[in-house]
């Protein structure tokens, strides 16, 4: 690359980076405004204050927000723990076994995950009414599984057809049982799979606002993105922008958190040595 | 140690291609047995077969007497190295030595006490905290018969453990193979593709065409007394020559003059129209450099040399000859289901490296008529195999094989490295 090209892949890489940032900026300087001045029409505050941080964690707006952080965390967790596991078996399933309808499979994760969510939150509201599961955290799990499931099998099962077979009869031939072999090496071989699977499926399921906001009525499994919406300002004349902006950044710090951790994780060409190089 | 036997072995895929057909095979006790074949000759399958990897369509594979069709590789206490090492990358070079002795939980002491000593014969002491992929390709190859080396398995299996090396690397490697089994004396069954692998680390070879057992015999029978055209061409490198030619009262009427061939042989032959002549390259000779009384076992020719290789210890001539069309295609099959690809009719000869014949000039060459074989083109046999001879030379290399055995197994104790 010579050092004029490479000169335009950086000042293309900086206008990407800067238009992808510039909301996030706003946001986080929104944050930081009291709510006389979010109009002030400029980009920075022209006082910075921690008022809407103090609002929302110990003022008027913790009894909606903390709860719904916790909410959030809970069921996203377990929302992804879940179809990581799931997923994991389906997956392997679908890369290494031949059996009658494994296209059938993937093609109906498929169909389920291009499925328009807010077509069947309704019939789910009023079958979750019937049965107890509304504003209950497995009410929010299991349509939430319907999300991270067919994504996280799509991306698990690529992972697993790119660990060599023999890595597997190999283990078997040393004395392993087909679970071993799975446990031992096909497992910690996926890992970076897991990982970004898990990435994938913890955002899904953290960003949902529908069903957030379709299938809980009380702080009893209300999630954040849905406690954003209800937020309300000092009077009724007042938006919350400054409440709602800060909240916005706060959830959005776990993820970051998330990702810088699991990154590591993600190493590419953990497989390396493996087969012939 | 065990001894294996395949009895009437076939595999058939879905399609009811029979990958392997019909193959029965006994393998001593301490065996090298080599399985060689162009590619798609069904080699490898057998071999995991063997291990259990691939279902057995019917027959029976009997390990140490005992039939282990049904029984799961795990059952069947037996190691491979696979052709791309499958090291467990996760895993530092210590763990993948020790991995099936933690499957077989053995204690601690005792897997560090086997893994130092498998590091010990394989050299791999430093690199043992190591992660595959830091290693060379050499290395990666070690390991993984460390692997297989660690456990007291019964047979060792390889499938063309070696070709992903270079050259060099491949020749070392070939040796440390032939040591290491001859020290431990355990029965081995070995892949390759490759005719000098067979040739060197084999104390029997079975040539495999189409999933169909050629010849099993000792290296050098394979080379002197062949049955057919295939195993022929196969074994031996350069390449064996086929001159097509006609046969009359015991004398062959090739493109490179007349062959008288000894009455014993042509009285088996009789007379024939077309017969291919097999020739090996060295069974040529630069004229001038013969000694008088040699001269008299063959014949003398003249041709136009193409090509001339000088290779410092010996030296090749290229010499092209015209052949009837049906007999150019029928080599041209036979080349291609080789695995080589010859694109003229020409012999490959093999002279002295003092000679002074060069490239584009004609020159005399004398040709050793004593050792020729004559095949039957249309159904490949060679009609003037001696199996008596063949059998002597496979049981010789038996018996030299037992010595080895012995001696070694006797100062095994006292070896090291």
């Amino acid at each position: 690359m010579s050092a004029k090209e490479r000169n335009w892949w950086i000042v293309a890489g900086i206008v990407i980076v800067l238009y992808a940032l510039f909301p996030i900026a706003w946001i986080v300087s929104l944050s930081f405004k009291a709510p006389a001045d979010v109009a002030n029409g400029q980009f920075l505050p022209s006082v910075f204050t921690w008022e809407n941080y103090s609002q929302i964690l110990t003022g008027d707006a913790a009894a909606l927000f903390l709860p719904a952080l916790r909410n959030s965390f809970g069921i996203c967790l377990i929302a992804t723990f879940l179809a990581c596991i799931l997923s994991m078996f389906a997956a392997y399933a679908i890369a290494r076994l031949d059996f009658r309808g494994k296209k059938l499979i993937l093609s109906t994760a498929l169909a389920v995950a291009i499925f328009p969510v807010i077509s069947i939150v309704t019939p789910l509201f009023n079958l979750w009414r019937l049965i107890g599961l509304y504003d209950t955290w497995p009410g929010l799990i299991i349509p939430y599984l319907s999300l991270t499931l067919p994504l996280s099998i799509w991306t698990m099962s690529a992972f697993f057809r790119e660990i060599p077979w023999e890595m597997e009869q190999a283990a078997q031939v040393d004395g392993a049982t087909s679970w071993q072999a799975f446990r031992k090496v096909i497992v910690p071989l996926a890992a970076p799979g897991v990982f970004t699977t898990a990435i994938l499926a913890f955002f899904l399921a953290w960003n949902d606002f529908v069903y957030g906001i379709s299938l809980t009525s009380t702080s009893a499994a209300r999630p954040v993105p849905a406690a954003l919406g209800l937020f309300s300002g000092a009077s009724q004349f007042e938006d919350p922008t400054g409440a709602t902006a800060a909240a916005a950044v706060v959830v959005t710090i776990p993820v970051i958190i998330l990702v810088l951790i699991f990154q590591r994780r993600i190493v590419s060409g953990l497989t390396n040595g493996a087969v012939k190089g | 140690m065990a001894s294996v036997e395949m009895k009437n072995i076939v595999k058939k895929y879905g399609d009811g291609f029979p990958a392997v057909n019909d193959i029965s095979l006994d393998i001593a006790d301490g065996e090298f047995m080599i399985l060689v074949g162009p590619s798609g000759c069904g080699k490898s399958t057998l071999l995991r077969m063997v291990v259990g990897l691939e279902d057995i369509t019917s027959g029976d594979m009997i390990i140490a007497g005992q039939r282990v069709n049904d029984k799961a590789p795990r059952e069947r206490n037996l190691s491979m190295v696979f052709q791309n090492y499958a090291l467990y990358p996760h895993l530092s070079v210590f763990e993948n030595i020790a991995f099936p002795l933690r499957l077989a939980k053995t204690p601690e002491a005792e897997v560090r006490e086997k893994v130092n000593a498998a590091a010990d014969v394989l050299e791999l002491h430093e690199h043992l905290e190591r992660k595959p992929a830091n290693l060379s390709g050499g290395q990666r190859q070690r390991v993984a018969m460390g692997r297989a080396i660690v456990r007291d398995a019964d047979v060792f299996l390889f499938d063309e453990p070696l070709s992903n090396l270079d050259a060099k690397l491949r020749g070392q490697m070939r040796t440390e193979i032939a040591r290491l089994q001859r020290r431990l004396g355990i029965t081995t069954i070995y892949v390759t593709h490759d005719q000098t692998e067979a040739m060197t680390l084999g104390d029997r070879v079975c040539v495999l065409r189409k999933g169909v057992i050629q010849q099993v015999a000792s290296p050098r029978e394979l080379y002197e007394q062949p049955v057919n055209l295939f195993v022929a061409g196969f074994i031996g490198s350069p390449p064996m020559n086929f001159l097509p030619a006609k046969l009359r009262n015991g004398t062959l009427s090739t493109p490179f003059g007349e062959i008288t061939l000894d009455p014993k042989r042509s009285a088996d032959i009789g007379d024939r129209d077309l017969v291919l002549v097999g020739i090996r390259p060295e069974f040529f000779e630069d004229a001038s450099l013969v000694e008088g009384d040699k001269k008299q076992h063959g014949s003398t020719f003249r041709a136009k040399v193409d090509v001339t290789e000088w290779l410092g210890d010996s030296q090749f001539a290229y010499i092209p000859y015209d052949a009837p069309d049906e007999v150019v295609e029928q080599l041209k099959d036979l080349s291609r289901e080789l695995d080589s690809d010859q694109l003229r009719t020409q012999a490959i000869v093999s002279i002295d490296s003092t000679s002074r014949i060069r490239s584009g000039r004609e020159a005399e060459f004398w040709l050793d008529a004593r050792k020729v074989h004559v095949f039957d083109p249309a159904t490949g046999e060679n009609l003037t195999r001696d199996p008596d001879a063949g059998a002597e030379l496979t049981r010789i290399a038996a018996e030299e094989r037992e010595e080895e055995i012995a001696e070694a197994r006797e100062s095994g104790l006292t070896v090291e490295g």
